[in-house]
């Protein structure tokens, strides 16, 4: 989806005769563009103002010690009182020390995150799109019912299933209970917390993709399928060879921003199940350090928002590249 | 999505569940009454999953605090509208002035990144123009940077520009977070109306604004109502920027950053917190129910095209 397709030029490109005068240049080009950047101008302004501004800020204290005891407060006519310390934040974090929050071990632990809910999100979303995308009594209903999870504002939802979760009084524990099967302590201080917040994030998730999925089935033109009936192909045949490929193009689009918004999720974590190691991964991490202890280390949160952007830029570059080469096939 | 399938399900507006469906893999009256079981039970358990979490958390939101921690789970245990009543009164914080706040903000975020997000999907989507491409790249990467992250920052530049503590600020926050994909969404759908319509429109004396103000966006409704959905839930229950950027007096808070009073001092109350969260809910419930139809062909326009 990225700058993969750009649409056709509403007027084509001429080359500028030489020797222009550079003001007629100019001129041509706002002749040419104006309204293009008219439309433009107020994103670039708001984001661009509230986005590049802090970005660059939150850059810079990555080479730096900034806290919350040395930051400049305006509230307080404090100067600042921070110091340069070139790229010893990356080396500590980058050494894996505890002390800096052991980021190959969490890094470890955020992808295998993100690749279990995303892989959970596309299957389950896939599944209930295939079974919508046909004739069937209460569709709409079914719609509205497996879509709800996604209205519900997170930090509802979080509590919600805190409350199921909860290992005395939780109905889960209750059912499970129940029917003679172990009661585990879910949000405590071990592995199982990880479960549980896989649970949540998938039951999160999973209506934003069956939908964009159910979309892109309604795309695939019907009569693709009935001349493979004709042809004898087999369900499975059809699904493989029509509705995979038919998908591809919402498929690709899906998953990388599944993929960025999943290792980015921070509510769901830190509303659950608060600063457990256990759920730990790198953005919850940084807002360890942004929030807690005595002294707000920002040095490091940015630090670690930088690395997260890196690491996400290069999944970017190589999955954009791979559907690329792909296409090209 | 082709213009033949925009045509009938983006252009008129009429609700998708209602349309019949394309024949596919199973024709009606094809199927066997035991793969209709299985269907329907599929979609049963699925849907059952997916609302019991809310459901229970409205069985719980009519208890008593004391009664909501019970050993064996009932449905109804000493019930009644008490928890509702005493929030709405104002008992535990200015329950009514959170949520004018919060609708406030909610609604001015999803006007405002529904309006940037269309012209800038527009232009993008009908124009090529040096840095159009680069916009589009750099919007994906904004989703990549955690930017709760960089709360100080942006506190700085709100208290130079004077929004600090202001429902304006907090909106602007939002509609950087919003704006982005909402972009890429309504880039999608422009790119599936087809450009003769800009040259009718043209043609027929409109100026390039008018084409789109009076043209593209009635036909773009679909991914509007999509995109404005996804700003309004942005912004509705957002915690960490809410509780940074807004003034600590009680009646200038959001819902999200007043409902925290319930989970404080290690003693949550089950009851209250449930009620307020189904009160919570139920505007975003309601939006949800506006545009639900418009979900499906709005949000593939986006990502098919995108």
């Amino acid at each position: 989806m990225v700058a993969t397709t750009t649409g056709p030029a509403t007027e084509p490109h001429r080359p500028p005769p030489a020797g222009t005068r550079r003001r007629g240049r100019l001129r041509r080009f706002l002749d040419r563009y104006w309204y293009a950047y008219a439309l433009v101008l107020p994103v670039v302004v708001v984001v661009g103002g509230l986005v590049v501004l802090p970005l660059a800020q939150g850059v810079f204290f990555t080479f730096t010690d900034i806290n919350e005891g040395n930051i400049a407060n305006p509230v307080l006519g404090r100067e600042a009182d921070y110091d340069v310390v070139g790229l010893a934040n990356y080396l500590n974090v980058l050494s894996g020390d505890p002390a800096y929050g052991s980021f190959w071990a969490v890094l470890l632990r955020t992808l295998v995150w993100s690749g279990i809910c995303v892989a959970c999100h596309y299957g389950i979303g896939l599944g209930l799109a295939l079974l919508l995308n046909r004739p069937l009594r209460f569709r709409t209903l079914y719609r509205i019912l497996l879509i709800l999870p996604w209205a519900v504002p997170a930090f509802v939802s979080a509590f919600a299933w805190r409350y199921l979760f909860n290992a005395d009084y939780g109905l889960i524990n209750w059912l499970l209970g129940s029917v003679g099967l172990p009661t585990p302590v879910w949000l405590g201080q071990s592995p199982v917390a990880m479960v549980a917040v896989i649970i949540v994030n998938v039951w999160l998730g999973v209506p934003f993709m069956m939908v964009a999925l159910l979309g892109g089935l309604q795309s695939i033109p019907g009569d693709l399928y009935e001349a493979a009936e004709i042809d004898g192909a087999t369900p499975w045949q059809r699904f493989t060879q029509i509705t995979l490929p038919g998908l591809r193009p919402v498929s690709s689009t899906v998953i990388l921003l599944g993929v960025i918004w999943t290792f980015n999720m921070f509510p769901v974590i830190y509303l659950i199940t608060g600063q457990n190691p256990h759920t730990r991964i790198l953005i919850t991490y940084a807002f360890e350090r942004f929030f807690s202890g005595a002294t707000r280390d920002y040095a490091i949160a940015s630090t670690y928002g930088v690395l997260i952007l890196s690491v996400l830029l290069v999944f970017a570059g190589v999955y954009l590249r791979a559907l690329r080469s792909r296409e090209a096939d | 999505m082709d213009v033949t399938s925009l045509q009938t399900s983006g252009r008129t507006g009429a609700p998708a569940g209602r349309r019949p469906a394309p024949p596919r893999p199973g024709h009606r009256g094809r199927r066997s009454p035991a793969a209709s079981v299985g269907l329907h039970t599929a979609l049963v358990v699925a849907s059952l999953i997916a609302v019991f979490p809310v459901f229970w958390v409205l069985v719980t939101s009519f208890k008593p605090d004391s009664r909501a921690i019970e050993a064996s789970p009932s449905l109804v245990n000493g019930s009644s509208l008490d928890n509702y009543a005493r929030i709405l009164a104002g008992e535990k914080g200015d329950f009514l002035a959170w949520f004018g706040n919060s609708l406030l903000i909610a609604g001015l975020t999803t006007v405002l990144a529904v309006m940037l997000a269309a012209s800038t999907g527009y232009a993008v989507s009908r124009f090529t123009f040096p840095g159009g491409r680069g916009l589009l790249f750099f919007f994906l990467v904004v989703q990549m940077f955690p930017f709760a992250v960089l709360i100080v920052p942006l506190y700085n530049l709100l208290l130079s520009l004077g929004l600090q503590g202001s429902a304006g600020g907090l909106v602007l926050v939002y509609c950087t977070t919003a704006v982005p994909f909402c972009t890429y969404m309504l880039k999608g759908y422009f790119d599936g109306i087809p450009r003769e319509i800009d040259e009718a429109g043209r043609m027929d004396g409109l100026s390039p604004f008018g084409v789109f103000w009076r043209l593209m966006l009635p036909l773009a409704r679909p991914g509007l109502a999509v995109t404005g959905f996804y700003a309004f839930i942005t912004a509705w229950g957002e915690v960490a920027f809410a509780s940074a950027f807004l003034s600590a007096a009680d009646e200038s808070k959001t819902l999200a950053v007043g409902l925290q009073v319930f989970v404080q001092q290690n003693r949550t109350e089950w009851g209250h917190l449930a009620a307020a969260s189904i009160l919570v809910a139920i505007p975003a419930a309601v939006v949800f129910y506006l545009v639900q139809r418009f979900l499906v062909s709005g949000l593939a326009a986006g990502s098919v095209k995108g």
